[in-house]
């Protein structure tokens, strides 16, 4: 498998009046085609900045800065605005949460459909209009030609999430990023989504890169995963490793927050995280987590945490052993 | 036996919808025609999909919404003749947002205090002291008395609007989406404090969340709902280990457990997603059901008895082989 998006050392910074706010510090992965690649995080943590980041959409007072940047081969911080806009919606697109924020309630769907590839191929609109029912169809939409006239407001959010998903194929795209595409969806009209997700991402050998706060979608969908705390990548590395053996204390804590149906005894307490997070303002000093994690000791104030490699693709960002992680995690169990 | 604490008897409520100009409002049966028992002690999981009917049966259940049919009982006493206030005292609220529901110009005292000073509990010198006990009941600390609900984090905020609730003494405490809003890491622990406060005050829930795992791990029986009316109805194991109706059956199959290589299941639901204002004949979910029978798109299946529970749905009529 080639590789179609290549980070290294990604950070975001943004002035505030309070002073500078450091929300994705040096975040590297990379994505396979054909692979699920799921940043898992809680709110705040720096997940849609990321995103945004890669798609050089960041609001206009932010910093940008990234040791590498490489997307299908080409060097993105280099690119200029106009190529970027070229690649954004044709080779790299992104599916949203909130499908209205990307739909315009002023046109038709297939006419926004057909927008998205005229803007970037030189075909007919006849030709548009066929890429248009061919996807509306293949995402699960019935009597697709006779929707493209509708507009966004008169579909349901389920068929406006499948509006959206067909829209970010319309140029086939290598990349797909989407930033908790599922959220306001009920679990049924999620489930469904998320099936056509994984079915289109490996029948196109797109790389996918997943964003959610939901462990149970990230163990259902991910090939691989990074979790992230605070602005920066704790721990990456397969579902399977990710799942059965967590090293970083906070995707252990995680993990055991919430129920899991015939795993959590009914009525009794799940574990928790107590505190909170950090100010993302300035400068970090120590492990991100260390003011809420229950194994820190001295160090974990005051030495910076950078990732170890354990593995190819299994990383994590504590000062503890891979062995005495995994232990914690064993007592942890018992 | 014991009575319920609160009971719905075929309750119902239609909103009149306008079509557009010059046309005939519509009816939208929001809730339609719902019989719940609450037992003392009980945490009734409430679930169904976006818009079936359940923030408007919690409502009715306020007292902040009147039913245009049925029934709910308190006690076994009709709530009809009481006022808004008298509801209040026993019945109370825990909203989705956090944000939305606290009064922002407002301290966290004077949120928590506001039910006391409405119902002219007590005296005021009294107020604080009580405030206090609340807040560290709920696991706020007292230097937040002072704080507005914006220098709070989410979970702070949730607690806050627990103790609003709790400061009446309340019997019963309708939560609506309680976690919906907050972190795996804060949901889980407003779901502690919620068990642990059932446990101390003796308290009785209505638990309405579209997380299946939480109403799983929280709730001591599981009603149903679609298109305004319950489906199933059930204890928490039998609905969990043998769903009925394939509604349920949809639902919990669509729970993302966290295992890793069990892949996304599809769960066999159609995408023809009714119309509230002009629902499906018969029973209203034959058009997503894959296991409909004949009968199904003309005939209103009737409730039918299950164990501890009932399921509303032709696959389980005995008679099923006459009628059809
Ligand atoms: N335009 C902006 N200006 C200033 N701060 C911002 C801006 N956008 C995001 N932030 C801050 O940056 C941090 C990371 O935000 P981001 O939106 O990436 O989080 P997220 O992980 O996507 O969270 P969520 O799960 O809530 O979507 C947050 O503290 C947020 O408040
Ligand atoms: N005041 C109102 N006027 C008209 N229609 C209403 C009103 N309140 C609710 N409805 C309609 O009644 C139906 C039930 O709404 P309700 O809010 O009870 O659903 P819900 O199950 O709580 O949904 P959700 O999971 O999205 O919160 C919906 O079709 C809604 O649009
Ligand atoms: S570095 Fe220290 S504080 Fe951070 S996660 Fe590891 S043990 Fe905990
Ligand atoms: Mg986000
Ligand atoms: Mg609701």
């Amino acid at each position: 498998m080639s590789v179609i998006l290549d980070v290294q050392a990604l950070d975001v910074r943004i002035p505030l009046a309070q002073g500078m706010l450091h929300p994705v510090r040096d975040v590297s992965f990379a994505v396979e085609r054909g692979e699920t690649l799921c940043i898992v995080g809680e709110s705040g943590c720096g997940k849609s900045l990321t995103s945004l980041a890669l798609m050089d959409l960041l609001p206009r007072r932010a910093e940008r800065r990234a040791a590498r940047l490489i997307f299908a081969g080409e060097d993105l911080t280099r690119a200029s605005e106009a190529r970027m806009t070229d690649l954004r919606g044709n080779k790299m697109a992104m599916i949203f949460q909130e499908p209205m924020t990307s739909l315009n309630p002023s046109y038709s769907i297939g006419n926004q459909l057909e927008e998205a590839l005229l803007r970037h191929r030189r075909i007919g609109r006849r030709e548009a209009t066929d890429r248009a029912i061919y996807l509306l169809e293949k995402v699960g939409i019935t009597a697709a030609a006779s929707r493209l006239t509708q507009y966004p407001h008169q579909l349901s959010g389920g068929l406006r999430q499948r509006v959206m998903i067909a829209m970010a194929l319309m140029c086939g795209p290598d990349l797909i990023i989407a930033d908790e595409p599922t959220t306001a969806l009920d679990v049924t009209i999620q489930a469904q989504i998320l099936h056509l997700l994984a079915q289109l991402q490996r029948e196109f050998k797109m790389g996918l890169i997943l964003i959610t706060h939901d462990l149970g979608i990230v163990a259902r969908v991910a090939t691989r995963v990074a979790v992230m705390y605070a602005g920066q990548i704790v721990e990456t590395g397969t579902v399977a490793e990710l799942f059965a053996r967590p090293l970083h204390p906070y995707t252990q804590g995680l993990l055991r927050c919430i129920p899991v149906p015939g795993r959590t005894k009914r009525g009794t307490h799940l574990g928790s995280i107590p505190g909170i997070v950090p100010n993302l303002i300035g400068d970090l000093v120590g492990c991100s987590f260390h003011n809420r994690c229950e194994h820190a000791y001295e160090s974990c104030a005051a030495t910076d945490v950078s990732q170890r490699e354990i593995a190819p693709g299994r990383a994590y960002r504590c000062l503890l052993t891979a062995e005495q992680c995994a232990a914690n995690a064993a007592k942890a169990a018992a | 036996m014991t009575a319920p604490v609160l009971e719905t008897r075929d309750v119902s409520c239609t909103f009149q919808i306008g079509a557009g100009l010059f046309k005939a409002k519509r009816p939208l049966h929001a809730v339609n025609g719902v019989s719940l028992k609450l037992m003392k002690g009980d945490v009734l999981g409430l679930v169904g999909e976006s818009g079936c009917g359940k923030s408007t049966l919690a409502k009715m259940l306020l007292g902040l919404q009147a039913p245009t049919g049925g029934d709910i009982r308190f006690d076994g006493a009709p709530i009809m003749g009481l006022d808004r206030r008298a509801i209040a005292r026993r019945v109370q609220p825990i909203f989705q947002d956090p944000y939305s529901s606290l009064n922002p110009r407002k301290t966290v005292g004077s949120i928590i205090s506001l039910p006391l000073r409405v119902h002219r509990v007590g005296e005021p010198d009294e107020w604080r002291d009580r405030v206090e006990a609340m807040m560290d009941l709920v696991g706020l600390a007292r230097r937040f008395t002072d704080s507005y609900p914006n220098q709070l984090s989410g979970g702070q905020r949730q607690r806050v609007a627990i103790a609003r609730a709790l400061i009446m003494k309340p019997d019963v405490v309708i939560c609506d989406e309680p976690t919906s809003a907050l972190d795996v890491s804060v949901q889980s622990q407003i779901l502690n404090l919620l068990q642990d406060l059932r446990q101390e005050l003796g308290l009785t829930y209505l638990l309405i969340s579209h997380n299946l795992a939480v109403v799983e791990h929280m709730a001591t029986r599981v009603a149903v709902m679609y298109l305004g009316r319950i489906v199933e109805e059930n204890d928490t194991d039998s609905l969990f280990q043998t769903p009925r109706h394939p509604y349920t059956q949809a639902l919990l199959a669509s729970v993302l457990t966290p295992e890793p290589g069990l892949g996304v299941p599809d769960a066999q639901l159609g995408i023809a997603f009714p119309n509230p204002i002009d629902p499906p004949a018969g029973c209203t979910f034959h058009p997503r059901c894959a296991q409909a029978l004949a009968q199904c798109s003309r005939v209103a299946p009737m409730p039918i008895a299950d164990g501890n529970g009932f399921t509303e749905c032709h696959l389980y009529n005995p008679a099923k082989d006459v009628a059809a």
